[in-house]
């Protein structure tokens, strides 16, 4: 059969308009997406109060559900819609929910003006915004795809696959940006709002590029030989020659690819922070600089994708992710392990600060140990205690704080390692659009490819950090019963247990991809 | 080839159910226990989604691997 889009065909300059008009778009819903993630200590003590069960619970549900529930429903829901009224519509629409949801969060007064109206909004708009991203991705690919020539469909929609990880750059840099042209008193009043509210512009920017965009030419063509299926949904999913495929997107391909995302861009800088202890604005500094980096090689795997196949490129990605990612991480551990480091003579530094709690009787005590190391490595011991000024009242149990600033070197080496995370990241998300695409007729398209990628992606890799947090915690606590027990640990190295899981699904997927996953077809027209 | 794609059939088949029994067994009846919201809700997800999701999917997976319909004419 022949493609409907042959190179001569393609007007060079409209695809890129197609490109760009996509990306931008898509690369605002993720930054959208990913702000409330980042902002989440500020909205929790505005929205979630801690003391109040109902709007805890409200905050578990806006976690969990925008993550994991409301992405794949999302993905049915538009993408049923783009298969019977068009991909450009569509995504427009997911565009504008997204838009005025991230808005209306920045405008939301806070628990203690309105009460529990406060957090109830919060969690609708929450949950619009996972709704308005499971149809967005969707919608994109397929459009940026049907417009591509043949040969080239990796390297366009590889474009597509930059936002993702653009978007999470783009909302760090804005809310450090927004950070500091204030003071921390005024950020935490009213300067969060801000990365909320500009989101406004960039939609509306947005929204007028994507106008003046025509449909789709294979969805046109489709529509015009009246192949436009009456109910998507039941095609996809109800009929085993399109089903089987849906499975096989999900379990040979997103599935592995979810959990690589998730551990080189999420995982990373929750092991940075939580178990190497390295400090805030440093653990940030490296994820950013690694993403700065890597991102570039979407581009070059999308397009290596054309020259050898996608299923090559993702699998090498997996595999060489689950066979090094044991080694990578022990070796994050140990460039933040300052026992391995040598202690400058004397170097040890101790401040200690008192603090009146306002409204209060307590009072907080603070006690800063600092030590230094040869290589400009520093580790601080913060110890907090809070007491209360009236005698007879017993102090309540100190914290201690474990904060590691690592010197130039280690930086530099924690960011390669991290970088290359990045770059199995990019092989197996790379190709992934055009992969998915070429994977289903044009009627039906933009339902099933949407499905497994955000089942893949929202449930398996939005899981990991909980799934990963679960077996390190259960391994130390494993470890510390056997010392009280006086027996052997069983656990050598506990904090690298939580990679079992991107391991073991990685390793399912890898295997399942092999076997199933045909690496030549490369026809959309159908 | 696609002889090894049928047999393999029957491990997805079977991961399937062991990845439903760890995450309802496992995980979801000890989070119910413990209480709380924190531990309710993840168990909600694990029960109600993750779970039919991973041994309905990977299950009809298996079964659709096992009956060659993945086979290929390279």
């Amino acid at each position: 059969m022949n493609s409907s889009i042959s190179s001569e065909q393609v007007d060079k300059k409209k695809l890129r308009k197609v490109i760009a008009a996509s990306s931008v778009g898509t690369l605002i819903e993720w930054y959208d997406f990913y702000i409330f993630g980042s902002l989440s200590v500020v909205i929790a003590t505005k929205f979630f109060p801690s003391d109040n069960p109902t709007a805890a619970f409200l905050s578990t549900l806006a976690t969990f559900a925008a993550g994991f529930v409301v992405r794949p429903f999302g993905a049915l829901f538009f993408g049923r819609l783009g298969d019977l009224i068009g991909r450009k519509y569509t995504f427009m629409v997911t565009l504008l929910i997204m838009g005025f949801s991230t808005f209306a969060i920045g405008l939301i007064p806070g628990y203690e003006t309105i009460g529990f109206l406060a957090p109830l909004l919060v969690l609708i708009l929450r949950l619009l915004q996972g709704l308005a991203l499971g149809g967005e991705y969707g919608g994109a690919a397929t459009y940026v795809a049907e417009h591509s020539e043949p040969g080239k469909r990796g390297y366009r929609t590889a474009w597509i696959q930059t936002t993702a990880s653009l978007g999470l750059f783009i909302s760090l840099l804005v809310i450090l940006a927004t950070k500091k042209s204030m003071s921390a008193e005024a950020f935490a009043n009213f300067g969060w709002r801000i990365p909320f509210l500009i989101s406004i512009v960039m939609v509306g920017i947005s929204y007028f590029i994507r106008k003046n965009m025509d449909e789709s030419p294979m969805f046109e063509k489709a529509k015009q030989e009246g192949k436009i299926v009456a109910n998507p949904l039941k095609e996809s999913f109800g009929k085993k020659l399109n089903f089987k495929f849906v499975l096989l997107a999900l379990f040979g391909a997103t599935m592995g690819q979810g959990v690589v995302w998730y551990t080189g861009q999420f995982y990373a800088l929750s092991f940075l922070q939580k178990v190497a202890n390295i400090e805030f604005e440093q653990s940030n500094y490296i994820i950013a600089a690694s993403l700065a980096g890597g991102t570039g090689f979407f581009i070059f795997f999308g397009w290596l994708s054309d020259k050898i196949g996608r299923k090559a490129v993702m699998l090498t990605g997996m595999l060489l992710a689950i066979c090094t990612y044991r080694p990578i991480y022990q070796a994050m551990y140990e460039a933040a392990d300052v026992s391995l480091k040598t202690e400058v003579a004397g170097s040890k530094v101790i401040h200690t600060d008192y603090f009146m709690i306002p409204n209060s009787v307590d009072l907080k005590k603070t006690v800063k140990t600092e030590f230094s190391y040869t290589d400009g490595s520093k580790l601080t011991l913060e110890e907090s205690s809070l007491t209360t000024i009236f005698p007879g009242k017993n102090p309540k149990k100190p914290e201690v704080k474990r904060i590691v600033h690592v010197g130039s070197f280690s930086f530099w080496f924690l960011i390669l390692l991290v970088f290359i995370q990045v770059l199995y990241v990019t092989m197996v998300y790379g190709p992934i659009a055009a992969f998915l695409v070429e994977m289903f007729p044009t009627a039906i398209r933009y339902t099933s490819m949407s499905l497994p990628y955000h089942i893949g992606n929202g449930i398996f890799g939005g899981l990991l950090p909980a799934v990963a947090t679960y077996l390190a915690a259960k391994a130390s606590t494993a470890n510390e019963v056997a010392v009280a027990a006086g027996q052997t640990i069983p656990y050598d190295k506990p904090y690298l247990e939580g990679l079992w899981y991107p391991i073991i699904i990685g390793g399912v997927c890898f295997v399942i991809g092999l076997l199933y996953v045909n690496g030549k077809d490369k026809e959309i027209n159908d | 080839m696609n002889g090894i794609r049928q047999i393999f059939g029957i491990v997805w088949i079977l991961l399937g159910l062991a990845a439903g029994y760890f995450l309802v067994f496992e995980q979801s009846l000890k989070l119910f226990e413990k209480g709380g919201m924190d531990n309710i809700v993840p168990a909600i997800i694990y029960t109600f989604i993750l779970a039919p999701l991973l041994t309905g999917g990977m299950c009809v997976f298996g079964v659709y691997a096992s009956q060659n319909e993945y086979k290929r004419v390279d």
